[in-house]
């Protein structure tokens, strides 16, 4: 693959402000607009762009097939999870305020939900990242 | 403390599910199938409690993160979810055990994490169709079972798999537009999307031009969901080329979750007056459904692929159930909520033993499978038997069913509609005679002899579920009343009467 300087440039000194970009929409998706869904979407694209950039074995260095079944299964997890928990401390499913936590209950509700977000954010960009990889054919290996 | 808990439970179960066979699949991938048979098992039992309760109690709610509803999401279990939910359920339990080997011989090796990982996903979407109050949570699981069958049915090793499923998913994402869009339409005019709540605030707004498109909209959705006639060219495809355990959950667990919603959209969020008296739609619907009855049967006859045949049978057979909603009486509509119990179970039977015979001897064709009943005598016996029932032949459950479509068409004075069960018996007739003949009275044909006189009975794993869903085809047939104890106080509840 020929690279261009300027792409992988421009393409390394954007990733990480993407990545930031996208904590900032999943821990502001509860109170605002944005949320996990948004927000993995947006961290995903970071190592899309990588794979663009660099090649899909660059990408796959950085991110394993490994890595994007077990942050997908995960992030189900900590959805689940956090929904059961609430039904064991003696509220419904994600009944976020029965949770015992030393907080006023608005506030558990706020990190809880965001935990939930969390959780959907890192499935989501582990299912898109590899939806690409999927896709993407290695020109290398063409 | 955690019987309070079983409405969400059902549904939360298969997604922890699908994670553990997700990372299961890899320290091992035998342990794969005793995951999801698990899964679906303790769900089948979940769903039996419910359906106890709520013959005992009434109605079951649970809000959803403790927020009332209609401010948050309400599971709703009344005795038409909780019968649909344990059929479904009930199939899921068999095909998962069926699956176990047919898929064995149909993808590859390394896939098989993934197929009872979308598995479970499926069951996910489907239960939470059935027990979800809210409208646009019933849309949100439509998207997931309808993404994870389009995942399934592209996973078998045939190529033309690939192309069934993307028309399948065009199709899928044109209806899901519609039904969405409805949902829309609603949410405008009346600010609330909990079922409960919009049957409340909905009968003054009948005459609003918004609230009668949405309606139209949801039918468009369902009917392609449900590949009511005209709108079923995905439908054949997509039972064709997909495996055959993918197979019989679409027949059984897609097709009826999309007639559960539609019935569900009808009755609870409309009301019967609106969709008899101010739109007269199930008229339309009446019309349609005897087309969909007459024009796949005839279309079966004229195939030559034994799945393809069953797939225009189901179509055929949807439009039973179509019909006995339309028809709108109370002795109807009992029939065609029946029919939803009874397709399931004759379908799944005969999908079943199409991919058994695949499965031991190779053979798609239904030239070819003549004299296959004396190499595969209890397979072919089990076809008899659920083909007796898609006739209607009693004491069968598909004579029930039948006969309540037709009695409530009497009553209602619609002759021409009894005439059109008739005549589909009929042609039903004609199309599983032809196979029946063919597996009994034929000689091998000497291309296929090789194939015939080495295929034997499936594996056990594979035959009991064949078995016990044609025994089922009796049973449900003779014990009809265990059935009707269920739906009839919930069609009484709707429509009145009888």
């Amino acid at each position: 693959m020929k690279q261009d300087v300027v792409i992988r440039t421009v393409c390394r000194l954007v990733v990480p402000f993407i990545q930031l970009f996208a904590l900032y929409v999943i821990i502001h998706g509860a109170s605002s607009a944005g949320g996990g869904f948004q927000g993995g979407v947006i961290f995903a694209s970071a190592f899309i762009l990588i794979g663009i950039a660099f090649g899909v074995a660059d990408a796959r260095k950085r991110i394993s097939e490994k890595c994007t079944v077990l942050f997908s299964a995960c992030g189900l997890g900590i959805y689940a999870g956090i929904g059961i928990l609430c039904i064991v401390f003696g509220g419904n499913f994600l009944g976020y305020s029965f949770l015992p936590l030393p907080l006023p209950v608005p506030e558990i509700r706020g990190l809880a939900a965001e935990a939930v977000e969390i959780g959907i954010g890192i499935t989501v960009m582990a299912v898109m990242t590899s939806l690409f990889f999927d896709i993407a054919v290695d020109e290398e290996a063409v | 403390m955690i019987a309070d808990h079983l409405p969400v439970l059902v549904v939360v179960l298969p997604l922890v599910g699908a994670v553990a066979t997700l990372l299961a699949g890899w320290a091992d991938r035998r342990l794969c199938f005793p995951i999801a048979m698990a899964t679906t098992v303790i769900q089948f039992c979940i769903s039996l409690v419910l359906l106890s309760q709520v013959m005992q109690t009434g109605p079951l709610h649970y809000n959803l993160g403790n927020w009332l509803p209609p401010w948050g999401i309400e599971y709703v279990i009344d005795q038409l979810n909780g019968f649909v939910l344990a059929v479904i359920l009930f199939l899921c339990v068999l095909s998962c055990l069926y699956a176990n080997r047919s898929i064995l011989s149909e993808i590859d090796e390394k896939k098989i994490p993934a197929f009872y990982t979308v598995l479970l996903l499926l069951v996910t979407g489907v239960c939470g169709i059935a027990v979800t109050g809210d409208l646009f949570n019933l849309y949100v699981f439509l998207e997931i079972s309808s993404l994870a069958a389009y995942a399934l049915v592209a996973i078998g090793r045939e190529k033309r798999a690939l192309i069934s499923s993307f028309t399948y998913l065009v199709m899928g994402s044109v209806s899901a537009c519609f039904i969405l869009l409805g949902i829309g339409h609603l949410y405008i005019v009346t600010g609330t999307l909990n079922m409960a709540d919009l049957a409340r605030v909905l009968p003054p707004l009948y005459g609003s031009t918004v609230v009668q498109t949405a309606f139209i909209f949801f039918i468009i959705g369902l009917s392609i969901k449900t590949a009511l006639f005209p709108l079923h060219l995905w439908l054949p495809d997509a039972y064709r080329y997909s495996p055959s355990a993918v197979t019989v959950l679409l027949s059984t667990i897609v097709s009826k979750i999309g007639v559960y919603a539609l019935i569900r959209i009808l009755f609870s969020v409309f009301t019967p007056s609106f969709i008899i008296i101010d739109i007269p739609v199930m008229e339309v619907f009446c019309w349609l459904a005897a087309a969909a009855i007459i024009g796949g049967s005839v279309i079966a006859i004229a195939q030559t692929d034994l799945k393809r045949m069953l797939a225009y049978s189901s179509v055929s057979q949807m439009g039973y159930i179509l019909l006995g909603i339309g028809i709108a009486d109370s002795i109807a509509v009992t029939g065609g909520i029946l029919h939803i119990l009874n397709h399931a179970v004759m379908k799944g039977c005969l999908f079943m033993i199409a991919g058994a015979f695949i499965y031991t001897s190779g053979i798609r064709s239904i030239e070819d499978l003549r004299g296959i009943a004396r190499t595969m005598p209890l397979t072919a016996a089990a076809f008899v038997i659920a083909a007796a029932s898609m006739i209607g032949i009693p004491p069968t459950v598909g004579f029930m069913s039948k006969w309540f479509i037709a009695l409530g068409a009497l009553e209602s004075g619609q002759w021409i509609f009894v005439l059109v069960i008739l005549a589909s018996s009929l042609l039903t007739a004609v199309y599983f005679w032809k196979v029946i003949e063919y597996m009994y009275f034929r000689e091998p044909v000497p291309a296929c002899g090789e194939a015939i006189t080495s295929a034997r009975d499936p594996p056990a794993g594979m035959l009991a579920p064949i078995l016990v869903l044609a025994a089922a085809c009796v049973l449900f047939g003779i014990f009809v009343s265990i059935p009707l104890e269920i739906i009839v106080p919930f069609v009484t509840g709707i429509l009145g009467g009888t």
